[in-house]
């Protein structure tokens, strides 16, 4: 057994106590651990992304039960994947948040780590119920983040998000406990197994179940019609809690992913029950999402409406189900995410030059780094709007070439694109706005911190190393795609599991 | 005894949706609070309703499945840990909005 595989949890769980236990310490050191530990974590993802390259599923249980009783942590290539996007996210933030976001309110730090506990465990975890602890465990660092630094806005924002993710986690409670009620178990992969092998009278209560959790998974995607709280949530949150929260719609799709696929796929008579409803749904999404970038008044705004077109454009890509559609989509969720979080950062810069104007759409004093600042939105606005040369458009052309049925084509193509061309109106338009239509005022003095264009830097950047190493990393996706689908092996896990 | 106990659930989760449809801040905490005692009562009867069954092994006839408890506790100790920060934002709001609609501005006669 390898221990590797739970440091992902217990290192910034171990962090994070240790930054409450130092709050007398100065900032600099909480700055100095945190970071440390953040940073670590990159090393760490990819070590275990090239262990779980061998395509060998790899089991961590915890206190020697064996499966199917006990907990078990599952490193697959998915799990992998995502652990580095957030370790990605992650280090990137907290440097950005190191340079004074912290200072507004208590305990940043250790908040910050205890939802890095939270992400990496809802990566790793084997088990349904511990899904949901670790989502607790997100989500109530996520409240405390969000509402960080105060101010009647953060407040209304918040008040919304936690009322509508506690009425989530009832529901996902009572979904879990339907499915143990029947099958006994709430291990991922033995579930797989004998929701498959369910009588038929069971299958209504299973279905039941499933279509409890998919409401629970669209609430945290962020799927319309539960995507409302999103837009006031993120343009709401700090710079840096932003940018991390860019990972945090990718945690519901993932878990669309991992329960629909495994518990719910293979052979049994549930298989792709929820592929009628997630279709029009994701096409539904990725058009209110594009409508509401065009109609929004506030640049931050637009960009928190650019990630649910994201959302609509990944479940499109689960809904066709297909290997290719979801190497093509895994693709995309890596660029949409780091760009995302890369874009919050570049906001918040572009709106500290601004003065009182802050993110409103409207004229307000010239910049003091307008070439910089504009040359950067530029390059980030082709990019999430999916125009050559960056990631997006790798991500964008795979998707579509993995639609294969006529009708699928059609409907798929006709929003994608004409999301596409929405985005890049709404994003030229708030360019053009903010860049161009200086008033007379005078420009601030202060230019942007050195350390915060970095941390914007190196997000953004990760569009052009996406294409750069475009192949390499399409061979991984591809992997990771055959392996999901491929569910013998996860069945196998179980004594007496798969044939 | 299923039926009784279904309809408790039911009428504690109807008066739980009623209060969450409040938009105000007490009754929403009121309300979640409710639907989270529902959903609790509900994980239990998962392990099967029954008189005499306990979860130890070798103390009774029919042996209780012990997993529902188990997951019960740490849904109580998660669910008050929630309703516990939910109150103290509600305070915060009336305090830095001034109301105590959810909405933070009341409604337009």
């Amino acid at each position: 057994m390898n221990h590797g595989l739970i440091l992902p949890i217990l290192l910034p769980l171990f962090t994070g106590s240790a930054l409450l236990l130092m709050r007398g310490a100065s900032l600099p050191v909480q700055r100095g651990l945190s970071l440390l530990a953040s940073w670590a974590l990159l090393p760490l993802a990819i070590w275990l992304a090239l262990l779980a390259g061998d395509g060998e599923l790899r089991l961590y249980v915890l206190g020697d039960w064996q499966p199917p009783f006990g907990i078990v942590l599952l490193l697959d290539r998915l799990s992998a994947v995502m652990l580095i996007i957030t370790a990605l996210l992650a280090g990137f933030s907290v440097l950005y948040a190191s340079r004074g976001d912290d200072e507004r309110g208590a305990d940043f730090h250790a908040l910050f780590q205890f939802q890095l506990v939270g992400i990496n465990g809802a990566f790793l975890t084997g088990d349904l119920f511990n899904l949901f602890v670790f989502f607790e465990i997100l989500l109530i660092s996520s409240y405390a983040l969000l509402l960080h630094g105060q101010g009647p806005d953060r407040v209304r924002a918040g008040l919304h998000y936690v009322v509508l993710n506690l009425v989530g986690s009832s529901l996902f409670l009572l979904g879990v406990s339907v499915l143990y009620g029947l099958t006994g178990t709430l291990n991922m992969a033995d579930l797989a197994i004998r929701v498959a092998a369910a009588p038929a009278e069971d299958a209504p209560l299973l279905r039941a179940a499933g279509f409890l959790l998919l409401v629970v998974f669209g609430l945290k995607a962020a799927i319309i019609p539960l995507h409302t709280w999103l837009p006031s949530a993120y343009s709401a949150a700090s710079a840096p809690v932003a940018a991390l929260f860019a990972i945090m719609t990718k945690i519901g799709l993932y878990a669309i992913l991992r329960v629909f696929t495994l518990i719910f796929g293979g052979t049994g008579p549930l298989d792709g029950m929820i592929d009628d409803w997630i279709w029009p749904l994701a096409l539904a999404t990725l058009a209110i999402g594009a409508f509401g970038a065009l109609a929004a008044r506030d640049l931050r705004m637009l960009l928190a409406h650019l990630v649910i077109v994201s959302v609509g454009t990944l479940l499109a890509g689960f809904a066709l189900g297909s290997a290719a559609a979801l190497s093509a989509s895994l693709y995309y969720l890596i660029h949409s995410s780091l760009v995302s979080g890369g874009l919050f950062l570049l906001a918040d810069l572009i709106v500290r030059q601004r003065g009182a104007t802050q993110a409103t759409l409207r004229s307000a004093p010239a910049l003091r780094q307008p070439l910089l600042l504009g040359a950067m939105f530029f390059a980030a606005a082709v990019s999430v709007s999916g125009l050559p040369p960056f990631s997006g458009f790798i991500g964008k052309v795979m998707l579509m070439r993995s639609a294969v049925d006529g009708p699928d084509i059609a409907w798929l193509w006709a929003v994608l694109l004409t999301g596409g061309l929405a985005m890049l109106i709404a994003l030229s338009r708030a360019g053009s706005l903010v860049f161009w239509r200086a008033n007379e005022d005078e420009p601030l003095r202060e230019r942007a911190d050195p350390v915060r264009l970095l941390a914007c830097l190196g997000l953004l950047s990760a569009s052009l190393l996406m294409v750069v190493y475009a192949g390499p990393l399409q061979g991984y996706l591809q992997a990771t795609a055959d392996q999901l689908l491929d569910l013998g092996p996860y069945l196998r896990l179980i004594p007496g599991g798969g044939a | 005894m299923e039926a009784f106990y279904a309809g408790t659930l039911g009428v504690m989760v109807a008066s739980g949706v009623y209060l969450l449809l409040r938009a105000r801040v007490f009754p929403v905490v009121m309300g979640l609070t409710l639907i989270s005692y529902a959903v609790n009562l509900f994980i239990f009867s998962m392990g099967r309703l029954g008189t005499d069954t306990v979860a130890v092994v070798g103390s009774s006839e029919t042996m209780g499945d012990p997993l529902p408890q188990a997951l019960v506790l740490t849904a109580i100790v998660i669910g008050f840990a929630m309703t516990a920060f939910t109150v103290v934002l509600a305070l915060r709001s009336m305090g830095e909005v001034g109301t105590d609609h959810v909405d933070g501005q009341e409604p337009r006669a």
